[in-house]
């Protein structure tokens, strides 16, 4: 084979570099410059915010530390302001930004604006109940995220992911109540989400409708049926099908004593570890198994994977139904996850956060898991900072997640790949 | 393996795409399927694979009746499909799309990706492919994703092989490549099938030919018929296969562009600081092989994509800055690459696909009301003048077929006084009798003065229409050829030589190259010349 006979392999630029967006400075500049306004400001010298790491129960206790809180703020704007200037250099040269750099001034935001909520106060800022309770509010997040990874990799987008989860929630409830076992509900609640997902399929797969559209239908159908039998059934006999059935948490010996984060990843229910475990394999199986070969086939090139024999439309409808199952037992966390009964529209748009983390982390598993910790971290911080009693209304706190899940999905994910065959329906010829 | 279809009828609707076709192919035997665009010949070999179930006839494997539910049966029988557009997965390495359906897997279905990368590398090396087992499909160029392509068949014992229009993609030197690797299956012992619309091809490869049109077997050749017996053979009346044209004659540089580059989202340069000029009534063509910027160019000319450095002037006037309607005003007719996606809307009717561009000037509009009967008389004589074939202009243009499409977007391009004519491969998937007069049009408006520029991959295209040529190779152009100028040399204007300049050999040097050693093809073309 002569060398002369491959063009058309992607030219490397010399010189003319795609232009990159000053997004990035100015996002950062615009922190440095809110920190200072916002925290730095008011923050009166000579007082100190003290950070709590440990709990009772570990081995050594790691003291509380005390930190000036006006110095701190100073030092953190001082690391947004370097972070923005270095990213205009990169940019300028039409390079961009690390992402690692996204992380350190995010890290530099957080804890700027944790010094100046506990500046000068009692309290301290409890960084365990803090992140356990960061973790407990990703938890519905990672479940949906990786069920929409496993739906659209295959070539199927599942808004539906909301109505799974609160199918999951009410199915695990119900069942868990009635058979006087949280355990019984771990295995009504992926049911259900199934159920819904099988749904999904059959519009989006037999019918070729518009997935979108089916998947905020069922979602629609199942607030309407979950309310009704709530107002109804559940309302008439609490006793039989919404007594609180809370999961017991399960102490994992030696791994649970690691400080700060033990107590936070290994205290827990065997729902999380159930998560842990879908992650872990999820991971593997997309990217090193046949199925998960398959699957990514008929998401990218459906015609591609028909001629090698592959059932583009039975393989979309299994995954989908896989994905509504994980998205179901992740909706289990609303009720026996969290010991609580079934309420009305418990999921509360967590579908659709979810959706954002998925996007966020580019449909991959790992990716989608670290954005859901994202978002459930700054939900928690609102929770957490409203307790603490700082000076931003609590409401607006409550906003955060959302404003981050815009501002991450509009800036920081840069440029990502969907599915090529997301969304569109498989017919031969 | 001896394989035989007998009475394949397949019917999609109103029209019957096979209509009882019998071809046999023998071990051993490069058998070439030679049709226009739209004869059937696709068809009947998704039939063939599995792909489409036919409503009549059977297909025989050594002489013994099969039957195919779906593409893996016919894998499993022993054949083996290169489609003309690839099925390779762009995001899959090629351990991993040559795995794909026939994975080699381990406990709980993990995996065995070394055996993949070792059967890979195992053909790859015996047929001399040179293929990275871990490369990105992506990554790789037309011409060695096509090899994977036939690896992936290889790997499933595929004892015949069918190639769909395999040459449409490749720079004359990789068809001759091409070439060379179907000789070496052939010694192996396995049957080729090799659809084409290109005469010249087949005469090069082919033991035996079998002609259809409109989905009937219309004949059998030998490959030493002569090129205008096949073309009479494929289109059922004697064709005329070159444009009588008279010498040009320039004038102005009408159009230039100057150090033009566009440069991807993703940091790939497609067209890499370029520079020419149109004149007046010459007609320049731009040839190279697919998505080497030739696409991006025509864009930027028509101010759909946006230049990143250069200037482009029109008689004088900086084109910069201007919307695609100011260009449009200012004369540039455009003939866009994909004529069903960009060049017309599929759902509108022929009379307003007409308009589309003038939709709300006079005398088609008054204000903001648009008169449909002026629109529809404005179509009715554009129909007429440019020969084509419809029921209703008031019916969607999809109802038409492609040439007759493509005369309408000439017609509604060249109706407006124009400066330049941009042009983006005005006679893909046409008919042999709409290339011909798509070609006349493009003459006669060089003819009328306005400097013509034409995107073209076909080099018979090329070299039948071209007054100059500019050849473009990753995003540059790597020499302008002036045909007269050339024609004048002892080589003349040869295929061997831009076929060289297509793959990034400067000009001199292909030409030098090109004097010393002829391809297949090029020889080929050669002895019909002489003829």
């Amino acid at each position: 084979m002569s060398t002369a006979t491959t063009p058309s392999s992607t030219a490397t630029a010399p010189g003319t570099r795609p232009r990159v967006g000053l997004k990035t400075p100015v996002v950062y500049a615009t922190a440095a410059l809110l920190t200072v306004l916002l925290f730095l400001r008011p923050t009166p010298a000579d007082v100190s915010t003290t950070f709590q790491f440990g709990t009772a129960a570990e081995w050594f206790a790691i003291p509380n530390a005390s930190v000036p809180a006006l110095l701190t703020i100073s030092l953190l704007t001082v690391v947004m302001a370097a972070a923005a200037v270095w990213a205009f250099l990169l940019v300028r040269q039409r390079r961009r930004p690390p992402v690692w750099l996204h992380v350190v001034v995010g890290v530099a935001v957080v804890l700027a604006f944790l010094t100046y909520a506990g500046a000068g106060k009692t309290s301290v800022i409890p960084m365990v109940s803090l992140l356990a309770g960061a973790l407990a509010l990703s938890v519905p997040l990672v479940f949906g995220a990786l069920s929409g990874v496993i739906c659209e990799r295959s070539g199927i987008i599942n808004i539906a992911i909301e109505g799974q989860l609160l199918f999951g929630a009410f199915a695990a409830a119900v069942a868990a109540s009635a058979a006087g076992s949280g355990y019984v509900g771990l295995v009504a609640a992926p049911l259900a989400g199934a159920l819904v997902g099988a749904a999904l399929a059959w519009f989006a797969v037999s019918f070729r409708v518009n997935q979108i559209i089916v998947g905020v239908v069922l979602n629609t159908l199942i607030i309407g049926l979950t309310g009704f039998l709530f107002a109804t059934v559940l309302s008439d006999n609490r006793a039989l099908w919404n007594t609180r059935m809370p999961l017991p948490r399960i102490r994992i010996p030696v791994l649970a004593e690691i400080p700060v984060l033990g107590p936070v990843l290994f205290n827990q229910t065997v729902l999380i570890y159930l998560m842990y475990v879908i992650v872990v394999v999820l991971q593997i199986m997309l990217f090193r198994s046949r199925w998960g070969l398959r699957t990514r086939a008929v998401g990218e090139h459906p015609k591609a994977a028909d001629t090698v024999g592959i059932k583009v439309n039975t393989r979309r409808v299994w995954n989908t139904i896989l994905g509504g199952a994980v998205a179901g037992l992740g909706g289990a966390f609303f009720t026996v996850g969290s010991g609580l009964a079934f309420g009305r529209e418990m999921s509360a748009g967590n579908g659709f956060i979810a959706l954002a983390a998925m996007i966020l982390g580019k449909w991959n598993p790992w990716g989608a898991v670290l954005a859901a910790l994202l978002f459930g971290f700054s939900k928690n911080l609102g929770n957490v900072l409203s307790t603490i009693g700082s000076g931003v209304p609590s409401e607006l706190l409550l906003m955060l997640p959302y404003i981050i899940t815009i501002f991450a999905v509009a800036g920081f994910v840069g440029r990502v790949r969907p599915p090529a065959a997301e969304g569109i329906p498989y017919t031969k010829s | 393996m001896k394989l035989e279809l007998q009475g394949i009828t397949k019917v999609f609707g109103p029209l019957v795409a096979n209509d009882h076709i019998d071809l046999v192919v023998e071990p051993g035997e490069i058998h070439a399927l030679l049709g226009e665009n739209g004869a059937g010949k696709s068809t009947l070999m998704n039939v063939l694979y599995g792909l489409y179930d036919p409503d009549d006839g059977q297909i025989l494997l050594d002489d013994r009746p099969v039957r195919f539910k779906g593409p893996g049966d016919a894998v499993a029988a022993g054949i083996g499909m290169v489609h003309q557009h690839f099925m390779l997965v762009p995001v899959f390495t090629v351990a991993e799309s040559v795995a794909l359906g026939y994975e080699p897997t381990g406990p709980a279905g993990v995996l065995k990706l070394d055996e993949a990368r070792a059967r890979v590398k195992q053909i790859s090396d015996r047929f001399g492919f040179d293929v990275d087992p871990d490369a990105l499909i992506e990554d790789l160029p037309v011409g060695v994703q096509q090899r994977v392509e036939i690896i992936k068949a290889l790997s499933r014992d595929a004892k015949v092989l069918i190639l769909d229009e395999p040459t449409a993609v490749l720079t004359p030197q990789e068809t001759d490549e091409l070439i060379g690797i179907m000789g070496e299956l052939k010694e192996a012992g396995t049957s080729i099938v090799f659809i084409t619309h290109k005469l010249r091809e087949v005469r090069a490869v082919a033991d035996r030919i079998t002609v259809i049109r409109r989905g009937k077997v219309v004949g059998e050749a030998r490959p030493t018929s002569t090129e205008t017996e096949l073309a009479s053979l494929m289109v059922g009346r004697s064709v005329n296969l070159s444009v009588q044209k008279s010498a040009a004659t320039p004038g102005e540089a009408a159009f230039r562009v100057e150090g033009l580059s566009v440069v991807s989202p993703t940091g790939a340069v497609l067209v890499d600081d370029i520079s020419f000029d149109v004149h007046g009534g010459e007609i320049m063509c731009i040839a190279g092989v697919q998505g080497n910027g030739q696409t991006e160019l025509a864009e930027v000319v028509l101010g759909l994509e946006e230049a990143d450095a250069g200037r482009l002037t029109l008689d004088g006037q900086d084109l910069r800055g201007r919307s695609v309607k100011q260009r449009l005003r200012a004369g540039i007719g455009f003939v866009p690459e994909d004529r069903s996606t960009d060049g017309v809307v599929a759902s509108f009717s022929i009379a307003e696909n007409l308009v589309l561009d003038l939709y709300d000037t006079e005398p088609f509009a008054k204000g903001i009301s648009m008169s449909p009967a002026r629109v529809v008389a404005n179509a009715e004589q554009r129909a007429e003048e440019f020969d084509v074939r419809y029921t209703s202009v008031q019916d969607p243009i999809s109802t038409l077929s492609g040439g007759n499409a493509q005369k309408v977007v000439l017609a509604r391009e060249m109706s407006r006084p124009l400066r330049l004519l941009v042009a983006s491969q005005p006679t893909r998937g046409l008919d042999v009798g709409s290339i011909e007069f798509v070609h006349k049009r493009m003459v006669a408006e060089r003819d009328n003065g306005t400097p013509v520029l034409i995107v073209s991959t076909e080099l018979d295209e090329v070299l039948n229409l071209a007054d100059r040529i500019a050849v473009m190779y990753r995003g540059r152009i790597v020499g302008i050829v002036d045909v007269a100028e050339e024609n004048g040399t002892a080589g003349g204007v040869n295929r061997d030589m831009l076929g060289l300049m297509m793959a990034g050999v400067p000009m001199d040097e292909a030409r030098t190259q090109a004097a010393e050693h002829h391809s297949i093809l090029g020889q080929a073309y050669m002895e019909e010349d002489a003829q």
